[in-house]
């Protein structure tokens, strides 16, 4: 199964799930974990279902850059690092 | 006379309060995370903060009456835009940019504007909330634009005592805008302001000026005050008719404005030199105030530093409280300062605090 990785930050805030799905694609295995933790979403995704500006995502170590449709595949093993961008000051 | 204020920052939500001597800062919430707003509702005694986290977007929390915890709420956001929409302004909450209570008539309403330029209703102590429709679809809003932000945003909401269904709100840059009926309709509030940001031909359109805040004299609710991009405004009849005031000393630039709550003529203003130069007239921090309606102005200095000062106070970042006499400003550099002589004199709460973006009176 595949795993998702939340970053830690999230932790000020609720706690930080642990989620390993069979999804194939980004947005399923994230829709998956917004199931089972609803409040999460909105700190990924804006309002249009969009990945957050400052919200960066691996794939096996490779940075996706489709941040609208997330269709990203997902392998059976994959791990997906769900982090904050660095910003600000 | 209010013994406790709060000072949305952006590092976090901090508390003051006052002993018989002086005041101290107290007890911090959120410590390390932007609160863009706070609102004590007193009609029931609860706390609301809005977070601004710069990853994972705007948020809204509760502390109610007694308890010990903050709880998150559910925050504004917009609906799905429709795909065949024109509209270039992303539907997407930037940031929470005012909250209000609703009159004591509607427990549980809340208000809130954002950035860019949504109004959003709770009907549930913030439990669920909807977007304004009838605002946001209003064909005007394609004139809105940015004003201190890249987005136009309601920074103003003011809840007409008299009748709760009447909410005059203030947008940057977009004007201000009045509904009677609790948001079903909408019509223009800003004849008489001037914006010379824009070709002559067009200084006079409502939709594109910029109050930069807009409030109201509870005890007098058609006396309205509006410190504008580019000067004072006074309104006598509700925002039918807006008046240039022009008495004001030092600068007629600024962003906050605040009214005595019984008394309409009377008006504070915390000028800055100029919109090209954001910082207090030769680096005094004063405090402007009008007692008879704008006619005349008196610059108090006492207790502010008058030496390399450049601490500007932003829209939201004057508050009085409901005496009249007591009033405390935060300044984008950390700085705030208390008075409770009307403005005469200020006390100096600290001058390190985060950026203070908003300040209000439990």
């Amino acid at each position: 199964m595949a795993q998702l990785i939340f970053t830690q930050q999230l932790g000020r805030f609720m706690t930080v799930p642990q989620v390993e799905t069979d999804a194939a694609d980004l947005r399923g295995a994230l829709d998956e974990a917004f199931d089972a933790h609803p409040r999460l979403r909105g700190y990924v995704l804006d309002e249009q279902g969009r990945l957050r500006e400052n919200v960066v995502i691996f794939i096996d170590g490779q940075r996706t850059r489709e941040r609208e449709r997330l269709t990203d595949a997902l392998a059976p093993l994959s791990k997906v690092y769900i982090l904050q961008a660095l910003s600000g000051g | 006379m209010s013994d406790r204020a709060y000072l949305a920052t952006r590092k976090g939500l901090f508390e003051i309060y006052r002993t018989h001597e002086a005041w101290h800062l107290d007890r911090q919430h959120f410590l390390g995370d932007p609160v863009s707003m706070v609102l004590p509702d007193r009609r029931d005694g609860t706390l609301y903060a809005a977070l601004s986290l710069g990853h994972f977007g705007s948020k809204l929390h509760r502390l109610d009456p007694g308890a010990a915890e903050w709880t998150e709420i559910a925050a504004p956001a917009f609906p799905p835009k429709p795909e065949d929409s024109d509209d270039k302004v992303d539907w997407a909450v930037k940031q929470i940019w005012s909250l209000a209570a609703g009159g004591p008539d509607q427990p549980g309403v809340l208000w809130a504007g954002t950035l860019p330029g949504g109004l959003f209703r709770s009907n549930d102590r913030g439990d669920s909330w909807h977007l304004v429709e009838p605002l946001w679809n209003l064909p005007e809003r394609a004139q809105w634009m940015g004003g201190g932000y890249d987005v136009p945003g309601i920074h103003s909401i003011c809840v007409d005592p008299r009748d709760s269904r009447s909410v005059l709100v203030g947008v940057s840059c977009g004007g201000a805008w009045l509904t009677n009926d609790g948001g079903e309709s909408w019509a223009p509030r800003a004849k008489g302001m001037v914006a010379t940001y824009m070709p002559p031909e067009l200084a006079e359109v409502e939709a594109v000026q910029d109050p930069h805040r807009i409030v109201r004299c509870a005890g007098e609710p058609d006396k309205l005050w509006c410190q504008h991009h580019n000067g004072i405004w006074r309104s006598v009849d509700n925002g039918a008719h807006w008046t240039e005031v022009r008495a004001a000393p030092l600068s007629n630039f600024g962003f906050a404005v605040a009214v005595h709550p019984a008394d309409g003529e009377t008006a504070w203003f915390v000028p800055a030199e100029a919109d090209s130069k954001r910082v207090p007239p030769r680096a005094a921090l004063a405090v402007t105030r009008t007692v008879d309606g704008g006619e005349s102005f008196t610059a108090w200095r006492g207790g502010l530093p008058q030496q390399h000062c450049y601490d500007l106070v932003y829209r939201h970042g004057l508050a009085v409280s409901d005496d009249g006499q007591l009033l405390l400003m935060g300044s984008t550099t950390g700085g705030a300062w208390l008075s409770e002589d009307g403005g005469g004199q200020w006390q100096t709460v600290s001058t390190t605090l985060p950026p203070i973006y908003a300040v209000s009176f439990a």
